[in-house]
């Protein structure tokens, strides 16, 4: 593009070519460490969360024991963090069952794939298939400003707007559809209504419960599906759709039997990475669904997050050397670890399924 | 398949209700787009709805809420020193990833070998992208804030931000690095260029604009990050504006969640305002990307026509 000659860089002499390729030599070098950063990124992850998780298992950290001499404790074993059922490391009788946050994390996401993964296929299927070129193009940008959104915005909302109003209304509803109050006139509730409201109302919808955090990460997780499974849906080829066609198929039959199974493996990368992003998700569950570490079912009860636990220590900006610190990286670690898996799974499955056609 | 006969191939199907299923369907995939389009107004307009409220309710004097620091006393709160933390945050992120994603991407894409190597760093990309944003702020933490003693500052949340949005960079260059036609080296080479030179005044200069708008896009990303900073540590209430990178701070996303957990509920209604001042700077970093996205078609255009 530019013309303009630079001196010393042409072919002029032997020295100058020498140099060229010496710089080159180096350009190259420093290109490379700039690459080999971002694996030092991941190794410094793991370390460092393992090294401080450790400190929570063994009363030292492995870099200190090393360096030195620190010995290891037993302070909090395995069976008790894998199986204990209660989580309070800041208690005053400290409890360190990380169960409950676990299955806080897991509560919320499978319950935003319960939200994200039909309703972002649903909208693949429809922008892709059935939606007028014209239509899909407005549609589609629109959508992926959900994902744009930060999180904590999501939050507020769910503060603001679907905790009080949606949530607040749904639980009035199934606690008496009639209307009226909580107590009076219960029997008009129907016969399936009444126990399931009784059962939930145990607790009354306070400021915080699952169902929204389930359903403010269900909504940002929905473009994330729908993006990438319409992308997959598209690269299926038109020969495949016009056969069936031509058996007397219908468009239902098409995008059911035709399309999805032909874009299976797009599709699933898609609801692998909606699923990995809703475990990770921090402020928005944090605001939405509580701090209070709950083993509970029961989509009105506030719960924590493992992503919830982490923000909660730290508002209190913990002191280094607690253990509420050292508790912070067992948690991350097995974070990490979770969405380590995920992404292995993702890899695996794009090999298993992958079925290009292009 | 072929020994049934069309009369008894077509007795099967009931025409009328393959129409009502298809319709059906139709519907149900309409209205399953229709869900996030009816949240993303409903946000939209509670956020508008709660700021305008706040407007009404507190008289809040828009001078101060722009120019002032924030503070325990809502009346007196604003969000001016969030604001300015938060373009240094942007600077720094951008200053601390842009050199080392770039690099990257050109190694990944001139340079390397096909080998187990590149195959790891390839892998490990993906794997970092799917990292949860929180991961970041407590390596941060553990790392810079502590063990190297760097403390909660600005340089540390700008540390945890930039690894974040490095991943994000590099796809984007490695794509626009992609997209420059192998003609044009072929091209330089054959005037006699060395392959840095190569690089550094035909590709880079090409891909340049598919490279920012990239990094845009990352900032956008960046500047509404909440969950590292808060592990990193930021003030419940920037009280004073910062002075440099090795100042303590509270972006513009932390002090709008800080002031979300007051008990005053002015400080809800002012939660609600930033968030409004928020999504226009992100508004404006979308524009900007797409501006130059637009520029950039039509340059590759140009190029690929000659």
């Amino acid at each position: 593009m530019s013309t303009e000659t630079h001196s010393g860089s042409g072919i002029s002499g032997d020295d100058s070519l020498e140099a060229a390729h010496e710089k080159n030599r180096r350009v190259r070098q420093f290109l490379f460490g700039c690459a080999a950063i971002t694996v030092v990124t991941t190794i410094a992850i793991f370390l460092v969360l393992f090294d401080n998780a450790a400190q929570y298992f063994f009363g030292a950290r492995i870099s200190e024991a090393v360096l030195e001499g620190d010995s290891f404790i037993r302070t909090i074993t395995f069976t008790e963090f894998f199986t204990g059922t209660r989580w309070a490391p800041d208690h005053s009788t400290p409890a360190h069952g990380v169960l409950p946050i676990v299955w806080g994390t897991l509560a919320i996401t499978i319950g935003a794939g319960l939200v994200s993964i039909p309703i972002g296929t649903a909208t693949a299927l429809y922008l892709s298939e059935y939606a007028k070129t014209e239509t899909r193009n407005k549609l589609k940008p629109v959508l992926e400003v959900l994902a744009g959104i930060p999180t904590i915005v999501y939050g507020y909302f769910a503060v603001s707007f679907l905790t009080p109003v949606l949530v607040d209304g749904i639980a009035t509803y199934l606690a008496n559809p009639i209307g009226g109050t909580l107590d009076s006139n219960s029997h008009f509730a129907p016969f399936v209504l009444k126990p399931l409201a009784e059962a939930l109302m145990g607790a009354s919808v306070g400021r915080y419960s699952m169902l929204a955090g389930i359903l403010v990460v269900g909504t940002m997780t929905i473009p994330m599906v729908s993006s990438i499974s319409e992308d997959a849906m598209q690269s299926v080829p038109d020969e495949l759709r016009n056969g069936a066609y031509a058996l007397g198929a219908t468009k239902y039959q098409v995008s059911l039997r035709i399309v999805l199974p032909a874009a299976v493996s797009g599709i699933f990368a898609s609801y692998i990475l909606a699923l990995s992003r809703a475990i990770g998700e921090t402020m928005a569950v944090t605001m939405a669904a509580g701090f209070n570490a709950n083993l509970t079912a029961n989509p009105f009860d506030e719960i924590m997050t493992m992503t919830a636990y982490l923000v909660s220590m730290a508002r209190g900006t913990t002191a280094v050397g607690t253990i509420e610190y050292q508790s912070l990286f067992a948690v991350g670690l097995l974070l990490f670890l979770m969405t380590l898996m995920m992404n292995v799974i993702n890899d695996w499955m794009k090999r298993r399924f992958q079925e290009e056609y292009r | 398949m072929s020994t049934k006969r069309a009369g008894e191939f077509l007795t099967g199907v009931d025409l009328r209700q393959e129409k009502v299923r298809n319709r059906v369907f139709h519907g149900l995939l309409v209205a399953a787009s229709l869900f996030g389009l009816v949240m993303l107004v409903l946000l939209i307009a509670d956020v508008i709805w709660e700021s305008s409220q706040a407007l009404i309710t507190y008289d809040i004097d828009l001078w101060n809420f722009f120019t002032g620091t924030s503070s325990s006393r809502a009346p007196q709160a604003g969000f001016g020193a969030s604001i300015i933390a938060s373009f240094w945050l942007m600077a720094l992120t951008a200053g601390l990833a842009f050199v080392i994603a770039v690099g990257c991407a050109l190694y990944l894409v001139e340079y390397a070998p096909a080998n187990r190597t590149t195959r790891l760093i390839e892998a490990n990309l993906a794997n970092l992208a799917g990292v949860p944003s929180i991961v970041y702020g407590l390596l941060v933490l553990a790392l810079i804030v502590n063990d190297v003693g760097l403390g909660s500052v600005i340089l540390a949340g700008a540390i945890a931000l930039a690894l974040l949005v490095m991943p994000i960079i590099i796809v984007a260059s490695i794509e626009s690095i992609r997209a420059v036609p192998s003609s044009v080296r072929d091209g330089a080479y054959a005037m006699g260029s060395t392959k840095w030179q190569t690089i550094r005044r035909v590709v880079l200069p090409q891909a340049m604009p598919g490279i920012l708008t990239g990094t845009i896009l990352a900032l956008a990303r960046a500047i509404g990050e909440t969950a590292p900073l808060i592990m990193v540590g930021t003030m419940l209430h920037a009280t004073r504006y910062p002075s440099g990178p090795f100042a303590s701070f509270s972006a513009m996303p932390t002090q709008i969640y800080s002031w979300t957990y007051q008990a005053d509920r002015m400080f809800n209604g002012l939660a609600a305002l930033g968030i409004v001042v928020l999504l226009v700077f992100l508004t404006g970093m979308y524009v900007v990307a797409g501006y130059l996205r637009k520029r950039y078609e039509t340059d590759g255009g140009s190029i690929t026509n000659v």
